[in-house]
């Protein structure tokens, strides 16, 4: 059992570090909270949903750090388009962290419908949504995370292109097991040996965008941070993507089974089509379960991890030894939670990518004789 | 609630990217890696198969060279055998031509000897005849006048020559 001390020695100092980091937030926060006491009180109370709120919905800067009263944030470039004065193009710097407006654009309040979005303002004073292509945080981190696919991925095809025989070196000997498991135990296994090769790309493609921008969610600093994943609007179009080809690669038997569905008494289809309408809701329950799926792992995942964080500061607000002695609890907690949430983004990007590759498999089947099956 | 609603502009540029994203890789990484892969797999399999063949073919191989190897020694008990009993018939034949031979030797030896005595007899008679007409004649010439002695002279000479 000799060889296990380094490592616990290992651990131990980790845990130092991250607690010395822990309350050396505590303490800035609270010399934060000493010095502006004077002037609002009540507006710099710490609000623990609100930075949640903050950290996991979208941005248009990429915030990095806040000392003091000065913020430390990537301006991301602002791109709209207004039916009343066209295309603008500027740099979300212009807004000065939401505090200005800038050629009739702000960003809208806490109190408005569109809040922390960007919003035209009319003459009258009310606000409306322009088309807004901002590359926003999310988009920022999207094209990180494609960069860095492109970049392991073209990288490790280079090798294999020098020869098959020659032995996984680096990365590749990490990622060819997972493409392995992938090809075989996930789309193989679901979707059968004839036709899984053609389905192959797009849930290879599936797996490694959703795992690199789970795990990318998991660091919290530039280039990583963002909640892309756990963001509604790339889950669904992820789910889309799925839905497109069950629906376009469904065979005839799939499309049949929804309409009239083998093995049924007559009495359910005939004079109220009832099985039909269950059959076309699961058609459509489905990508919406994959969409609702991932959004809401990644998502609890963050706000469960920011909240253990968010206890540090909240009872450092009463005192700050009682911020100290929850800190040891929260950040124990977090690292479980962090941990955890590296498990949670293997498993959802295995989840999404097996039951694509079920529902496709599923679409593709062709019933040849229904005796003996069962449903 | 915004946490729910997806953003226009993050659903433009997703699809975007995403289509850009599956199809860059689907022509430069996944073909090749795939590819690779199955090739790599492939030659394995045949690898691993060739291997089982050799495999089969050295136990067969082994096994033809026990019996080549027992049929070797079985040939070579055989010749030992036939050898010893090639020797065996021409020591016996030997001997019985050495019998014979000596038989045949002793044989006319023994008709040899029968011959020149009887051939020594025949001269002994005819020198005894010889002799006899000397020893007549000399008495013939003694005794010529006294032919009683002469008689009885004759008679007792013809007594004493008997053939021994």
């Amino acid at each position: 059992m000799s060889h296990k001390k380094p490592e616990m020695l290992k651990a131990f100092r980790i845990f130092i570090i991250l607690y010395a980091l822990g309350t050396s937030s505590i303490l800035a926060a609270k010399a934060q909270e000493h010095k502006i006491a004077g002037a609002e009180p009540a507006s710099e109370k710490f609000n623990a949903s609100k930075l949640i709120m903050e950290h996991i919905a979208d941005s248009y800067e990429w915030h990095i750090a806040k000392f003091g009263d000065t913020h430390v944030s990537l301006p991301l470039p602002v791109i709209l388009y207004s039916s009343h004065t066209g295309f603008h193009f500027f740099i979300s710097n212009k807004f000065h962290h939401g505090t200005e407006s800038y050629s009739g654009f702000r960003i809208a309040g806490e109190e408005s419908k569109y809040k922390g979005k960007v919003v035209e303002v009319a003459a009258d004073g009310t606000e409306m949504r322009p088309y807004d292509f901002s590359i926003t945080k999310n988009v920022m981190s999207l094209f990180f995370s494609i960069f860095f696919l492109f970049l392991i991925f073209f990288s490790i095809a280079k090798r294999y292109k020098e020869g098959f025989d020659r032995a996984p070196k680096g990365i590749q000997s990490w990622l060819e097991p997972i493409v392995i498991f992938v090809r075989d135990d996930v789309v193989k296994a679901s979707i059968g040996e004839e036709k899984y090769r053609k389905y192959l790309p797009y849930l290879l493609t599936v797996f490694f965008f959703i795992l690199i921008n789970n795990v990318m969610g998991l660091i919290p600093i530039l280039p990583g941070g963002a909640n892309l994943t756990g963001n509604i609007a790339v889950t669904m179009i992820l789910a889309l993507f799925t839905f497109a080809i069950i629906s376009f690669s469904g065979s005839k038997d799939y499309y049949m089974h929804i309409v009239n569905a083998p093995g049924i008494p007559w009495w359910l289809k005939l004079p109220i089509p009832l099985m039909p309408i269950v059959e076309i809701m699961g058609v459509f329950t489905k990508p919406f379960v994959l969409m609702v799926r991932l959004f809401a792992n990644i998502t609890a995942g963050h706000i469960i991890a920011l909240g253990f964080y968010s206890l540090i500061f909240i009872f450092g607000e009463k005192s700050v030894y009682a911020g100290l002695g929850v800190s040891i609890v929260s950040i124990l907690f977090t690292i479980f939670m962090g941990l955890l949430e590296l498990l949670v983004a293997f498993i959802q990007a295995y989840v999404f990518t097996l039951l694509s590759a079920l529902y496709i498999g599923m679409a593709l089947e062709q019933h040849h004789e229904h005796a003996g099956e069962s449903h | 609630m915004g946490l729910v609603m997806p953003d226009f502009g993050l659903l433009f540029w997703m699809v975007l990217s995403f289509s850009l994203l599956m199809w860059l890789l689907g022509k430069f990484a996944w073909k090749p890696i795939l590819t690779a892969l199955s090739a790599r797999e492939d030659s394995i399999e045949k690898a691993l198969k060739s291997a089982e063949l050799a495999k089969n073919e050295m136990v067969k191989l082994q096994a033809g060279n026990e019996k080549l190897l027992k049929e070797a020694i079985m040939e070579r008990e055989r010749i030992v055998k036939e050898a010893r009993e090639l020797k065996d018939s021409i020591v016996r034949d030997a001997k019985n031509v050495a019998v014979t031979e000596a038989n045949k030797v002793m044989e006319e030896a023994k008709s040899a000897i029968a011959r020149e005595r009887t051939e020594a007899v025949n001269e002994m008679k005819s020198v005894i005849s010889s002799f006899s007409i000397d020893i007549a004649e000399k008495i013939l010439k003694e005794h010529l006048s006294d032919s009683k002695k002469q008689k009885d002279l004759v008679a007792n000479y013809l007594e004493n020559i008997k053939l021994n």
